[in-house]
C-alpha cells in the first residue's frame, strides 16, 4: 500500500501544489480584508469567479479578434491576467466603498450579512449577463496551453510513476508563485505595505502617522480582489469551462485555507491553501486505497476536512497564527 | 502669536459631554502642561486637537487656521504631532519601520535618513533595537520610539500624552529632560500627565482640567505654589 501511495505521490505533489496554489491566492484575499477590517468578505469568493467571466470574456474576444491564434499564448494569458485583475481589483474596491465602508462602527454581524447579499448580487449579475450573452451561464473559454508535459519522476527513483499534466497546470503554478511572492514582497517591503500592516494593528494611530486609513483599506481592497480575480482567470484556464456558482466552493476552501493558516496572517494563508490543495489531491488519489474501498476519491473533501479540523483543535489560532492571548 | 489656539470646544462621545467648553491656547516654543485627574478630559482634549476625537462646538486654530474636525491624516501633515496615551507602537512591526511609518509622508529618501539620525541622537537605544519588533521593547523604550516616532514627522507642535505612564522614576526623569530638551531645540511642546509636579516643573504655563473644564490655569511655578492644584488634582 505504501508503495501504490510513493508510486503516485510525484502526481500528487504536482496536482495538489497546483490547486494549493490557487487556494492559496484567493485565501489571501480573505487574510488581506480579514486582517484590516476583521471582516469576512464572503463577497471574495464570487470576485474569483467574476474574474473567471472576464477573463473569459477577453479570450473569446481576443480569439474572434484572431489574437489567440497569431500571438504567443503566454502573452495573451499576461494581458487578460492584467486587464481582469485591475477590473476585479476596482470591483473590489468600488463594493468595499459603497457597502463596507458606511458599515465600519456597525456591529461585526452586518457587515458580514452585507457580504453575503454582495455574493449572491454577483452570482446573480454575472449569470444574467452571460445568460444575455451567450443564452447559458455556463461559458467554455478556448483552450489554451492543452500540451501534455511529463516528468519523468522514475528515472530518478523507480519507486516513482511518472507525473504529467497539461502545460496549463504549470502557468497556473508558475504565475499562483509570482503572485504570491509579489505580495508578500509588497506587504513586507514597501511603505504601503508597512502602512497596510499598521492600519491593520491600529487604525487611530496609523491616522496619527497621517497614513490615510480609508485610501488605505481600498488599495487592500484592491489588491485583494485583483489577486482573486486574476485566480479566477487561471481557474478558467486551467478547467475551460465555467459557472456563476465556481466562487461558492472554492471561496469557501479558500477562507478554510486562511484560518488553518491563521486568518490575518499573510504567510499563513499561502501556507494553509497549498496544505489543503495537497491535502486534497492526496485524498483523491489515495482515498480509496487507505479505506480498502469503502470510501472513494468522491470524500476527499471529508478526508482533507477532518485533518484542517484536528490542526485547529490542536492549534485554534491556525498554523501562523498568533494566540488571541498575546495580541495587544 | 499662539501656534495653536483652542477657543471653548465642546466634545461628546455619543450622548456622554467629554468636554464642557475647553479654552487652552500655546505660544510657539512654550512647554504647557495640561493636569488633571483620571477622565478629566485630557486626552480627550489632545484628541480633538489633532482629530482624532469629532468637536461639536467651538473653534481649533494651528498656526492660524482653523482645523476643527479635520481628517486626522491632515491634523498631522500640518506640522502637529500626537503621541497618544498608553504609546500605542504598531507592536508587530520593527522598530525602524515604526520609525518609517512616522515619516509615511515623506518621500525623500535622504530626508527620512537625517531625520532618522536626529531621532537617534535624542535615543540611542532605538539605533540599537532597529530590527526588534516595536511590542517586545520595554515600557520605557516604547515610549521613546513614540515620541521617536512622532519627531520623524518634524513637528513643530509635540503633543504628548502621558509619557510618564507606567515608567520608573529613573527612565520618568530621563523622558522629561529629553522633552526639556526637544524644547530647547524649537519644538512647543502641550503636554498631558497625571505627575503633576514632575509635568509643573518643566512646563511654562499649566492648565487644571477638571470634569471636561479648565479649573484653574496659570505660570508652571505658580500653580505648584498653589494650593487648589492639590484639590483639583488629588480630589
Ligand atoms: N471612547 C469613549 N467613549 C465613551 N466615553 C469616553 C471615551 N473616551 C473617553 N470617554 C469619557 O470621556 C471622559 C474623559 O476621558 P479622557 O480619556 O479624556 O480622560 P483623561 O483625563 O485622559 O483620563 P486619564 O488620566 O485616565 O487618561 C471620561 O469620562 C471618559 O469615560
Ligand atoms: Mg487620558
Amino acid at each position: 500500500m505504501l508503495l501504490e501511495m510513493l508510486q503516485s505521490l510525484p502526481q500528487v505533489l504536482i496536482d495538489g501544489l497546483a490547486l494549493g496554489a490557487v487556494y492559496a491566492v484567493v485565501a489571501l484575499g480573505y487574510t488581506m480584508v480579514y486582517g484590516i477590517l476583521q471582516l469576512i468578505n464572503f463577497a471574495h469568493g464570487e470576485i474569483f469567479m467574476t474574474g473567471a467571466f472576464i477573463g473569459t470574456t477577453f479570450f473569446i474576444l481576443l480569439m474572434g479578434m484572431g489574437w489567440v491564434s497569431s500571438v504567443p499564448q503566454i502573452f495573451v494569458l499576461i494581458l487578460v491576467l492584467i486587464v481582469t485583475a485591475c477590473l476585479t481589483g476596482l470591483l473590489g474596491m468600488g463594493i468595499e466603498r459603497v457597502a463596507y465602508r458606511p458599515l465600519r462602527n456597525a456591529p461585526r454581524l452586518i457587515p458580514l450579512i452585507t457580504a453575503i447579499g454582495i455574493s449572491f448580487i454577483l452570482q446573480d449579475v454575472i449569470r444574467f449577463i452571460a445568460e444575455l450573452s451567450s443564452g447559458n451561464y455556463i461559458v467554455t473559454g478556448p483552450s489554451l496551453f492543452t500540451d501534455q508535459m511529463t516528468i519523468s519522476f522514475s528515472s530518478l527513483s523507480s519507486i516513482f510513476n511518472d507525473a504529467s499534466f497539461k502545460t496549463s497546470f504549470l502557468i497556473v503554478l508558475v504565475t499562483a508563485f509570482i503572485l504570491m511572492i509579489s505580495l508578500d514582497y509588497f506587504i513586507n517591503r514597501t511603505k504601503w505595505g508597512t502602512a497596510m500592516r499598521a492600519v491593520a494593528l491600529d487604525r487611530e494611530t496609523a491616522s496619527l502617522m497621517s497614513i490615510n486609513v480609508n485610501k488605505t483599506i481600498s488599495i487592500t481592497f484592491f489588491i485583494g480582489s485583483a489577486l482573486g480575480g486574476a485566480t479566477g482567470v487561471l481557474f478558467a484556464v486551467q478547467y475551460g469551462t465555467i459557472d456563476p456558482f465556481i466562487g461558492f466552493i472554492l471561496g469557501m476552501k479558500a477562507f478554510i485555507a486562511a484560518v488553518l493558516g491563521g486568518i490575518g496572517n499573510i504567510r499563513g494563508a499561502m501556507l494553509g491553501g497549498i496544505l489543503l490543495g495537497l491535502l486534497e489531491m492526496f485524498a483523491s488519489a489515495n482515498l480509496t486505497l487507505l479505506t480498502g474501498g469503502i470510501f472513494g476519491a468522491e470524500y476527499k473533501d471529508v478526508f482533507a476536512f477532518s485533518i484542517l479540523i484536528l490542526v485547529l483543535i490542536f492549534k485554534p489560532e491556525g498554523l501562523l497564527g498568533k494566540p488571541t492571548a498575546e495580541k495587544v | 502669536m499662539p501656534i495653536l489656539e483652542v477657543n471653548n470646544i465642546e466634545t461628546y462621545y455619543g450622548g456622554i459631554q467629554a468636554l464642557k467648553g475647553i479654552s487652552v491656547y500655546v505660544n510657539k516654543g512654550e512647554i504647557v502642561t495640561l493636569i488633571g485627574s483620571n477622565g478629566a478630559g485630557k486626552s480627550t482634549t489632545l484628541k480633538s486637537i489633532s482629530g482624532l476625537a469629532k468637536v461639536k462646538t467651538g473653534s481649533i486654530l494651528f498656526k492660524g487656521k482653523e482645523t476643527m474636525n479635520k481628517p486626522v491624516h491632515e491634523t498631522c501633515l500640518l506640522g502637529m504631532a500626537h503621541v497618544p496615551e498608553g504609546r500605542k507602537i504598531f507592536s508587530t512591526l520593527t522598530v525602524k519601520e515604526n520609525l518609517l511609518m512616522g515619516a509615511f509622508s515623506v518621500n525623500n529618501k535622504q530626508l527620512i535618513e537625517e531625520r532618522m539620525e536626529i531621532v537617534f541622537g535624542h535615543f540611542p537605544i532605538l539605533k540599537k533595537r532597529l530590527e526588534q519588533k516595536g511590542g517586545t521593547m520595554s515600557g520605557g523604550e516604547q515610549q521613546m520610539l513614540a515620541i521617536g516616532r512622532a519627531l520623524m514627522m518634524e513637528p513643530e507642535l509635540l503633543m504628548l500624552d502621558e509619557p510618564s505612564m507606567g515608567l520608573a522614576p529613573i527612565i520618568v526623569e530621563q523622558i522629561f529632560d529629553i522633552i526639556k530638551k526637544l524644547n530647547q531645540n524649537g519644538i512647543t511642546i502641550l503636554l498631558v500627565e497625571q505627575n503633576a509636579y514632575q509635568a509643573l516643573n518643566i512646563a511654562h504655563r499649566g492648565y487644571v482640567i477638571r470634569n471636561g473644564e479648565i479649573v484653574l490655569s496659570g505660570k508652571g511655578s505658580e500653580l505648584i505654589e498653589n494650593i487648589e492644584i492639590r484639590d483639583a488634582y488629588l480630589a
